[in-house]
């Protein structure tokens, strides 16, 4: 009867001896990251990007600057917070979020610094904080993805507004949980005012939208004929297009200023109370540099936002898409978008 | 013999209460660091509420949208719990008394789903039975153009229900293998019929057990985000994560937290007033007796039958979801995430939370059942403050705190270990508290009048008779803190990633292959202490 209790100690003492062995070993592999407690290394970066996503630019970095780094991953807005709650005593050095509402708040309480003219100028208007103290990394568009199969580019209406009609019916895939659907619907309440927003809604839920969880389950089925069109960001085809050339699915454009054409982006800041000013300068140079640019054009398919790189062919450049019609930072009315999408029975 | 008094009042003074006097100044201390702990959340949402002002505030806890909040959320953790309980306590009694096939196997599976994180199965759900998931598919060739909505209400309910109940089963588990027999045998004798003797002898005398399960239960429900947001319903703590999340109000979300603790105090009072005095330990540790193995009869089969369906919805179907979601990735050449170094950091976390929480726990169940009284209640009742608040808001008030007073320990595993002591020690504490209840006081009055200080009685005497309790509760909090999530992701160390981290930053970004082999290796390694304890209970 004795025994499995002791075998459970036992396993638990093993435990902590192998972990604390085995957070030495990292160490040893990975110099300046030695003190597993925190606070060592030369920069801290508390990313709200995927480490999927961003994790290989960021070793990238590490072996050009020779600047180790340590990263914080969690989702953008929680970690928005904890910086807004560390106040004065955060370790981080840099912000690296995935939506511009976040890092605006952080610019609000003045916790982020002023980045240099040679970094802002890199970035166009409307991808950067007005008082410049956070700047656009890259920028995603949304889209309407289209089973190419079914459906022309001329089958479709140049606005979002149009899918209204009811030969949509029965058509229409959305994922109306996802952040940047919402942040889409916050733009419409913007351009189209709340009475314009509703509306629309109404018009597209009385044509039976089909509502899946996540922009990639929209595209699957889009691409499967479960439906003909789909309402999410650009990016999340050309990963299938990457692996299939003949995957059977389009992204339609909106330009001119349509809400549907909307662009939002991730970017990044540098806290006043950085500890490592330099290395978090040099951090943020690299993500604006030709080389990251690209990263972000060729590994995530976003857009490029630095002047001199191009988006890969086939995916959206600046040109093609609305900018800047809404601010970035009246995007924060998330809560308001969130009331209306509940009032109407979406999410 | 044991005898085990009901909640019925006994002529004969309770034992119990002999051994309740004043606690040793150090036992109090130690209580009132833990209860001091334990409240820092609250005081973090004092502070960020007062920034509203008082006026604003009410006007937040009194809105119409908080009224519908609190309803909602109400019925779900009342619904969640009445079905846990309904589904736990036959359970318990048909896994230990009667001759059930494969028995000894029931016991381990039927407490495994607590093992799965509702944010994992709250996904499988949806992949399997939502709108175009796996069961959708089998159905329609036969012409189901589709099912009825998981979402909202119902799945959150189911989810909830199958990956809570085990806490309910654990600790009434523990309850039927103490009970005496004798009381059902003389209830039988004086011409009770059987459902009668269940009625009106076994169910009071299960009472605490399922108090303390239920407890559990609808406070972790209040707190759960995993199961609300992927099944989308409107519940009160989802409603605290758009505040954050949409736009980053602390203060009204401090606000809502605040209701939040408000709604716990007033369920605490009610478990604490439903808590009849009355004795659960045995007179004579010696001589207890094994009750007799109760025949199924014609209803073995058909019992077996639907335990099978039990494990089916709340083991299986999740673990096949997660699985295929395993195949497809190896199909598309995955990278396998899974390292040594994942599974050593969760476990590292995982057992640091669960001894901490014990040690954290113990001086508040000595508190509680030893010297009873105010202070005992008062101390007790701090400790539920956190378990029923969602883990984000208890994650942020340490943030708060461990960056602006303890710099020095903040991001390290001290904090992250306290934020596990914080949330989950209410685990420990109820099943430290049910074996202390079963120990004789008159146990420990001899060992002082053998001459023994009341430390080496504690360590001689009290301790090895809670062991069970101990290792009981221990094993709940380490299962727990190996999928806790929003602590985790803001106080871990930096780069210190876990399965549960994993699991999140995939399923994230919708990468569900890459998730699954840490999920997987999550449900596998936090049932192993639960599957060690539970096949070391007596046979019977």
């Amino acid at each position: 009867m004795r025994r499995p209790a002791k075998l459970l100690m036992a396993i638990s003492a093993a435990t902590l001896l192998a972990s604390a062995c085995g957070s030495d070993d990292e160490g040893g592999a990975d110099p300046g990251a030695t003190d597993d407690d925190g606070g060592g290394g030369e920069l801290v970066v508390y990313s709200g990007r995927n480490e999927d996503l961003v994790g290989p630019l960021i070793e990238m970095f590490e072996e050009e600057s020779g600047i180790s780094v340590e990263v914080r991953y969690g989702d953008t807005a929680e970690m928005a917070a904890q910086i807004l709650e560390e106040g004065d005593n955060s370790p981080a050095d840099v912000f690296f979020g995935q939506d511009a509402g976040a890092l605006g708040a952080l610019a609000a309480d003045e916790l982020l610094t002023e980045l240099s003219d040679d970094q802002l100028g890199l970035v166009g208007d409307g991808l950067k904080d007005d008082e410049g103290r956070w700047v656009g990394t890259s920028a995603r568009a949304r889209v309407v993805v289209y089973n190419n199969e079914e459906l022309t580019e001329a089958d479709l209406p140049d606005s979002i507004l149009d899918f209204t009609d009811p030969k949509w019916k029965g058509r229409i895939g959305w994922a109306p949980t996802n952040g940047s659907f919402q942040a889409f619907i916050t733009a419409l309440r913007v351009i189209e005012g709340e009475d314009g927003a509703r509306a629309w809604l109404e018009g597209i839920q009385a044509n039976e939208p089909l509502a899946y969880d996540n922009n990639v389950a929209t595209v699957e089925a889009v691409a499967a004929g479960e439906v003909s069109v789909g309402f999410v960001n650009h990016y999340y085809l050309y990963q299938f297009l990457a692996e299939d050339p003949d995957y059977p699915a389009s992204n339609k454009l909106f330009g001119g200023g349509d809400a549907g054409g909307l662009v939002n982006v991730a970017g990044a800041g540098i806290l006043e109370t950085a500890d490592h000013v330099d290395a978090a300068n040099a951090f943020i140079d690299f993500l604006l540099s030709t080389e990251a640019q690209t990263y972000f054009a060729t590994e995530t398919y976003e857009i490029p936002v630095a002047d001199g790189v191009e988006p890969v062919e086939g995916v959206p450049t600046l040109d093609d898409v609305t900018l800047a019609t809404v601010d970035l930072n009246k995007l924060d009315d998330l809560a308001g978008t969130l009331e209306l999408l509940t009032d109407l029975g979406i999410v | 013999m044991q005898i085990v008094t009901a909640d019925r009042p006994v002529d004969r003074p309770d034992p119990a209460r002999r051994a309740r006097r004043r606690p040793t100044p150090g036992l109090a201390l130690g209580g009132l660091a833990v209860a001091a702990v334990a409240l820092l959340p609250l005081a973090y949402l004092l502070v960020r509420s007062s920034e509203v002002g008082l006026d604003r505030a009410l006007d937040i806890a009194t809105s119409e949208r908080v009224r519908g909040l609190l309803w909602r959320t109400g019925l779900l953790a009342v619904s969640v719990t009445v079905a846990a309980a309904a589904i736990a306590v036959p359970v318990a009694w048909i896994t230990v008394r009667t001759d059930l096939p494969l028995r000894r196997f029931w016991v381990v599976a039927t407490a495994l789903p607590l093992a799965i994180p509702t944010y994992v199965g709250g996904y499988a759900f949806v992949g399997a039975l939502g709108p175009r998931g796996i069961l959708q598919g089998w159905l329609e060739p036969l012409g189901v153009e589709s099912l009825p909505s998981l979402y909202g209400f119902w799945g959150a309910w189911l989810v909830l229900t199958l990956f809570t109940y085990p806490y309910v089963l654990l600790t009434v588990r523990s309850a039927v293998r103490g009970l005496d027999p004798s009381l059902e045998e003389a209830s039988r004798t004086l011409g009770q019929g059987r459902w009668t003797t269940l009625r009106r002898v076994v169910l009071p005398q299960l009472r605490p057990s399922i108090l303390a399960g239920s407890l559990l239960v609808g406070l972790y429900t209040l707190s759960d985000f995993g199961a609300v947001s992927l099944l989308r319903f409107d519940s009160f703590t989802r409603a605290i994560f758009v505040q954050y999340r949409a736009s980053l109000d602390r203060s009204t979300a401090a606000v809502l937290g605040l209701v939040l603790v408000a709604v716990t105090l007033v369920v605490l009072g009610g478990e604490f007033a439903a808590r009849r005095s009355g004795s659960y330990h045995r007179l004579h540790a010696s001589g207890a007796r094994a009750a007799p193995v109760i025949a199924l009869g014609r209803w073995r089969w058909p019992t077996f039958g639907l335990l099978c369906a039990l494990l089916t919805v709340a083991l299986i179907i999740p673990l096949a979801v997660v699985g295929t979601w395993f195949l497809r990735g190896l199909d598309a050449g995955e990278p396998i995430r899974l390292t040594a170094t994942l599974a050593g950091n969760s476990l590292r976390a995982a057992t640091l939370g669960a001894l901490a929480s014990v040690a954290a726990a113990w001086p508040v169940a000595l508190l509680a059942v030893r010297r009873g009284g105010r202070l005992g209640r008062l101390v007790e009742g701090a400790c539920w403050v956190g378990h029923s608040l969602p883990g984000v808001v208890v994650a942020l008030a340490l943030v708060f705190f461990g960056a602006r007073v303890a710099p020095s320990i903040y991001q390290t595993h001290w904090l992250l270990t306290l934020a596990y002591v914080v949330l989950f020690l209410p685990q420990a504490l109820g099943a430290i508290r049910s074996s202390l209840l079963q120990i004789s006081p008159s146990l420990e009055e001899a060992s002082r009048l053998l001459g023994r200080g009341s430390l080496a009685t504690t360590f001689r005497v009290v301790i090895p008779l809670a062991r069970p309790g101990l290792l009981a509760g221990g094993s709940l909090v380490f299962l727990t803190c190996m999928k806790e999530l929003p602590a985790t992701l803001l106080l871990a160390p930096t780069g210190y990633p876990t399965l549960a981290t994993q699991v999140w930053s995939s399923t994230s970004e919708a990468f569900f292959a890459r998730a699954a082999l840490p999920a997987l290796a999550l449900v596998l390694l936090s049932s192993i202490p639960m599957a060690i304890l539970v096949l070391r209970e007596p046979d019977r």
